[in-house]
């Protein structure tokens, strides 16, 4: 991985997003937090594409997690971010535990259309049951406490993202040493050699569930923090197109690394904020143009336009101490 | 360690595919300690008896019993966790990782931790031992490099080092030199049969070269359409004129 190569632009990319707040205008740091919190679920689709496995239905934990803050909210009365986070993340890692039984037995198509399957059961439930979930008006969230305590207005904002900015750095390293764990190796392993992981005497089935049950916990973190900084919770969470932008993104950032998804998603809604503001009549198409670039010019994601140029830099540099 | 029973015992394990019978009543019979080559033409039901063992597809008649244990219809997981492992004619390998991180995850497995997913592979106890199973298989030079870098000879080897490191009680290799080129071929089976010996694992190899099961084979059981004909010392077995034409088609 690049960071080992120049560990010097993750640092300086960490403390830019440090004393962003301290820069940037109100609605830029709106955007940041919502990067912020969708990376979550990017890095979590993005770990199953390591494998060779896509899911389109990772809007299903995006959603329990959102829907655990507004139903949090609006039938218990809770509104405290250090409960809500982790409840979001029990009850969508609760849901993979279950859906993941089914999920670890297919590959392929099979498991990218189950996903979407049960992301769509949900969708529908959440449309239906409108005397539960508010069907298609949703439900609306107040700004959550930290501790009880309430942020005052002027530096609400601030709050959110610094809080979102840590659980960032608290994934990236959980996700960092699952992906060095012998588990994270079996995961990227099974895309390449099935049979070689059985005739070891460990199971693929089990390589497969224990990830769903981590990604799916992922996927609920960014649907709780989600559901903090817009405010608003709709069914849409959980519909396809949803989960669809997640593959999107991870393969625009690049998903063989941990950076990747996160450049990819504040890449992708600064792309869609800028787009859909001087071209709105366009900004889908101009996001396909760039997926278009992407994929035949860097098919590894933009995260590989630093690699690259941080691997020549360094070589650069190598050949003038020899020199 | 003395054991009575016997590693591996086959009775009547029959399977065939359509009309043609693969294992047509196979009973053999594994000691411990025992090098035991496997010769036969193409399509006489050598690979298929190793598919069968290892539970990679199952019999439709028969019994196979590991140290004892009934096994026959288990999964190759299960198989393996029973101490057989197996290498293949087509080394079966972790292309995207390297040569080291390929091995690290056999031990890992074999140390029943494969599925930790805090402790980092490379800190964990199975480092150390790693390179020295490269160093055996003389494979340590490459230790770094990934897989699609390995020149054909060392997928071979590399193939049989991930069954080795399972540490099993039998072995059991797929034309461990099919691939590798005649001026190799010995010293590589020369390198295998040493490693193996020293660690004292039971091995069973299927080779079409008769030349090669006659050097390094103690026993050699030959298979014809799904059953073994012959089952003795090499040279004995090997100078059977009604093996050769079945082996090669001419006495």
């Amino acid at each position: 991985m690049g960071s080992n190569r120049l560990p010097l632009a993750p640092l300086f990319g960490a403390i830019l997003l440090v004393a962003a707040p301290l820069v940037v205008p109100s609605w830029i740091l709106f955007i940041l937090t919502l990067a912020l919190a969708k990376f979550m679920v990017v890095l979590a689709v993005a770990l199953f594409l390591r494998a060779g496995l896509v899911s389109f239905g990772h809007g299903l934990f995006y959603a329990v997690g959102a829907y655990t803050v507004g139903f949090g909210v609006k039938w218990a009365g809770l509104r405290d971010a250090l409960l809500l986070v982790p409840l979001g993340i029990l009850c969508a890692a609760v849901v993979a535990a279950f859906v993941g039984v089914v999920m670890a037995r297919y590959r392929g198509v099979f498991f990218a259309m189950l996903n979407l399957a049960f992301s769509m059961i949900l969708y529908a439930a959440l449309l239906k049951l409108y005397w539960v979930t508010g069907g298609t008006d949703g439900i609306g969230v107040r700004p959550p406490t930290f501790l009880g305590v309430m942020p005052p207005r002027a530096i609400a904002r601030m709050s959110y993202y610094y809080f979102t900015l840590m659980l960032t750095g608290v994934v990236i390293y959980a996700v960092y040493r699952f992906l060095a764990s012998p588990l994270g190796f079996f995961l990227k392993a099974l895309g390449e050699n099935e049979i070689r992981i059985e005739y070891s005497g460990e199971s693929v089935r089990r390589v497969i569930y224990l990830t769903y049950i981590l990604s799916g916990a992922l996927g609920g973190l960014a649907g709780v923090l989600v559901a903090f900084t817009v405010g608003h919770i709709v069914p849409e969470y959980a519909f396809w197109i949803q989960s669809g932008e997640f593959v999107f993104v991870a393969l625009l950032g690049g998903y063989g690394s941990v950076p990747g998804p996160l450049v990819g998603t504040i890449a992708f809604e600064f792309i869609r904020t800028y787009a859909s503001k001087y071209a709105p009549e366009a900004w889908q198409m101009t996001l396909g143009i760039i997926m278009l670039l992407t994929i035949l010019f860097r098919p590894g994601g933009l995260w590989t336009i630093y690699e690259a140029l941080a691997s020549r830099l360094s070589r650069g540099w190598r050949g003038a101490e020899s020199g | 360690m003395a054991d009575i029973e016997p590693i591996l015992q086959t009775i009547d394990l029959t399977r065939s595919f359509d009309m043609v019978k693969a294992a047509d009543a196979i009973n053999v019979t594994m000691g411990h300690g025992e090098l035991v080559g496997i010769v036969g033409a193409n399509g006489s039901g050598k690979t298929t008896f190793l598919n069968l063992i290892t539970g990679y597809i199952k019999p439709e008649r028969g019994r196979i019993l590991i140290m004892g244990r009934d096994s026959a219809g288990l999964p190759p997981r299960l198989i393996a966790k029973r101490g057989i492992a197996r290498s293949f004619q087509i080394p079966q390998l972790y292309t995207g990782l390297s040569v080291q991180e390929n091995v690290l995850l056999s031990l890992a497995a074999a140390s029943g931790k494969g599925l930790g997913f805090w402790r980092p592979l490379y800190q964990g106890p199975w480092v150390e031992e790693s390179l020295e199973i490269l160093d055996r298989f003389g494979l340590k030079g490459y230790a770094e490099r990934p897989v699609g870098e390995l020149p054909e000879g060392g997928r071979k080897l590399l193939d049989i080092a991930l069954s080795f490191a399972l540490k099993p009680r039998l072995l059991l290799m797929d034309e461990p030199t099919s691939g590798v080129s005649i001026e190799d071929k010995f010293q590589v089976m020369d390198t295998l049969v040493r490693v193996l010996q020293e660690s004292d694992i039971t091995t069973i190899f299927v080779e079409h070269d008769m030349e090669v099961v006659q050097r390094y084979g103690r026993r050699v059981l030959v298979f014809d359409n799904g059953r073994v004909i012959a089952d003795g010392d090499p040279a004995s077995v090997l100078a059977d004129p009604e093996v050769r034409k079945a082996v090669l088609g001419r006495v």
